[in-house]
């Protein structure tokens, strides 16, 4: 017989589990080696950049929403900065803080999903389970304050729709114990598990210099042992207020982004901790915000870090009620820019590993 | 090998837990609460004092509505002319496609009238494309459900409530300061 090798395509997606949404890979295999593999997005394309030039400014914050729908609040966040940067509005003190703490909720809510994925894509069931509990516990907790789960639509121009609910420090205090002991839960169950390492430990490695040449940020970035996070290198909002770690790995594999991003989670516990000892009372939403939306003619870059990285809003106004253009600069979207390279060579068991390690989300690299 | 265990004994704790107290639910049989501030789709609010709807039919929530769902028209409100009403104007027609509806509240917010609230409704299957087509009088029912279970006040009500009540208070601080001043002219 004759057993000479034999290049194969290998079709995967877009309606595979692994991919985390709507996302094709061709893969080129040898055997069980991956040879090349071809990268196809755009599966979960809404327009939503195009979208945003014929709304109102008030309008986008539900687009920006459905981008990264992991992350709403920060999604939110970026946006609402960009549009206060560019009219010089000044948020009330209470607002900043109470989207900080809203945003470093949602965070550890993302973390947690991605906690439940990595596992699934590895081959473990139970640390779903234990991660989507505690995912829910925050959402609940979303809920109460700005009436959805998941699409808030909570942030405004200027500050925050509403005061918390009456019975918020009731919540939140009951919440928190519980909170803290399940990101111990899903990283005791899960991050020096043997077989887990097995599966994580250098596989999909990239160095730093690589790394920063294809845009890397977020966890992504500091797996690989870059201390760099926006909330530090330009803080915005309150951040520099409070008192907090980078959590930074050492080879950049599978294993340390996933690292990385348990102890943000820590991190971002901390940093809600801090935040509501210095919450102060008073208005929530800016005068002015209140108004219809119509910034003065000129350009403005904002960047905030999002659970994925990252995240930059570049938003031209020419004075009308209505932008003349926005660009959003996607994590996920760099991230996955790099799944060429991090996929050659590596065995086809892995590449679901590596693809769940950079933790995309489609509805934003798609946009 | 240790930590695998680790995470299995970890396992077993939470199953006989769970078997003691579950933390899901049953959904169908047992209906999960929602919280006070839930975004159900949206209603319309009916004013039982003069027994016509809330709403004049002014079209603002229709000019700020990130997708088009909505649609209405306003018409000479016959109440009024009887003297019974004060509204000039009320609505004819209005409908919400809630198939298109994303549930972000901005109508709720840029009513003037507060005509209209998100209910708490939000479990509405029907078996027709444009089925959840909802017109003024569906709206009205959802709206009467909501205001009954929640005890609904108009916000504009609670907010003038509120800003008399701090009136008073400053009115009366003053009150108390001033003959503080007095005194001290005197002197």
């Amino acid at each position: 017989m004759n057993a000479e090798p034999v290049e194969m395509l290998l079709n995967m997606g877009p309606q595979h589990p692994s991919t985390h949404g709507v996302f094709r890979m061709v893969l080129w295999v040898d055997g069980e080696k991956i040879v090349d593999v071809e990268p196809h997005i755009g599966y979960l394309h809404r327009g939503s950049e195009k979208l945003c030039e014929g709304e109102q400014y008030h309008q986008i914050i539900t687009l920006f929403d459905r981008m990264d729908y992991v992350a709403n609040f920060n999604n939110e966040l970026v946006y609402c900065q960009a549009v206060e940067k560019l009219m010089g509005l000044a948020v009330p003190e209470r607002a900043e803080y109470v989207r900080v703490i809203l945003c470093e909720l949602n965070r550890i809510a993302s973390h947690l999903l991605y906690v439940g994925t990595i596992g699934l894509d590895a081959g473990a069931m139970t640390p779903t389970m234990f991660a989507f509990r505690g995912r829910e516990r925050i959402q609940s907790l979303f809920e109460a304050i700005s009436g959805a789960r998941m699409m808030h639509n909570y942030f405004r121009i200027g500050g925050v729709k509403e005061d918390l609910p009456d019975n918020f420090e009731q919540m939140i205090s009951d919440l928190l114990p519980q909170l803290k002991e399940d990101v111990e839960e899903s990283d005791r169950i899960l991050t020096f598990n043997e077989i887990f390492l097995i599966r994580l430990k250098d596989v999909g490695g990239i160095s730093a210099e690589e790394a920063i040449d294809f845009g890397f940020t977020g966890p992504c970035l500091r797996g690989c042992g870059v201390e760099y996070d926006v909330r530090k290198a330009q803080p915005y909002s309150v951040y520099d207020r409070f008192d907090f770690d980078i959590p930074v790995g050492l080879d950049g594999d599978c294993w340390d982004r996933h690292w990385v991003r348990i102890q943000e989670m820590y991190e971002s516990l901390k940093i809600i901790e801090q935040a509501l000892q210095q919450i102060p009372g008073g208005e929530v939403v800016s005068s002015l915000g209140r108004r219809l939306i119509r910034p003065p003619a000129g350009e403005v870059y904002v960047r905030a870090e999002n659970p994925r990285g990252e995240l930059g809003v570049h938003l031209i106004s020419n004075g009308t009620d209505r932008p003349y253009r926005l660009k959003v600069r996607p994590p996920s979207f760099c991230n996955l820019s790099a799944i060429k390279r991090l996929l050659a060579e590596s065995w086809i068991a892995d590449s679901v590993v590596i693809l769940g390690s950079l933790d995309i989300v489609l509805g934003e690299v798609d946009r | 090998m240790l930590n695998s265990v680790k995470g299995m004994m970890l396992t077993l704790a939470s199953t006989f837990q769970g078997l003691k107290k579950p933390v899901t639910r049953e959904y169908p049989k047992q209906p999960t609460p929602v919280q006070p501030r839930f975004m159900g789709f949206p209603a319309l609010t009916w004013d039982s004092g003069v027994g016509e709807p809330f709403c004049t039919g002014c079209m603002v929530c229709i000019r700020n509505c990130p997708t088009q769902c909505m649609s209405a028209s306003m018409m000479d409100n016959p109440l009024n002319e009887e003297g019974q009403s004060h509204r000039r104007k009320i609505v004819d027609y209005f409908e919400i496609n809630l198939n298109r509806c994303i549930l972000c509240g901005i109508c709720v917010e840029v009513c003037n009238f507060d005509a209209i609230v998100m209910s708490h409704e939000h479990e509405m299957s029907t078996y027709e494309r444009n089925g959840d087509r909802v017109a003024l009088p569906g709206l009205l029912d959802i709206g009467k459900k909501y205001q009954q279970e929640t005890a609904w006040i108009p916000p504009t009500v609670l907010a003038k409530a509120k800003k008399d009540a701090e009136d008073a208070a400053k009115a009366a601080a003053a009150e108390a300061a001033e003959p503080a001043a007095a005194t001290q002219e005197a002197d």
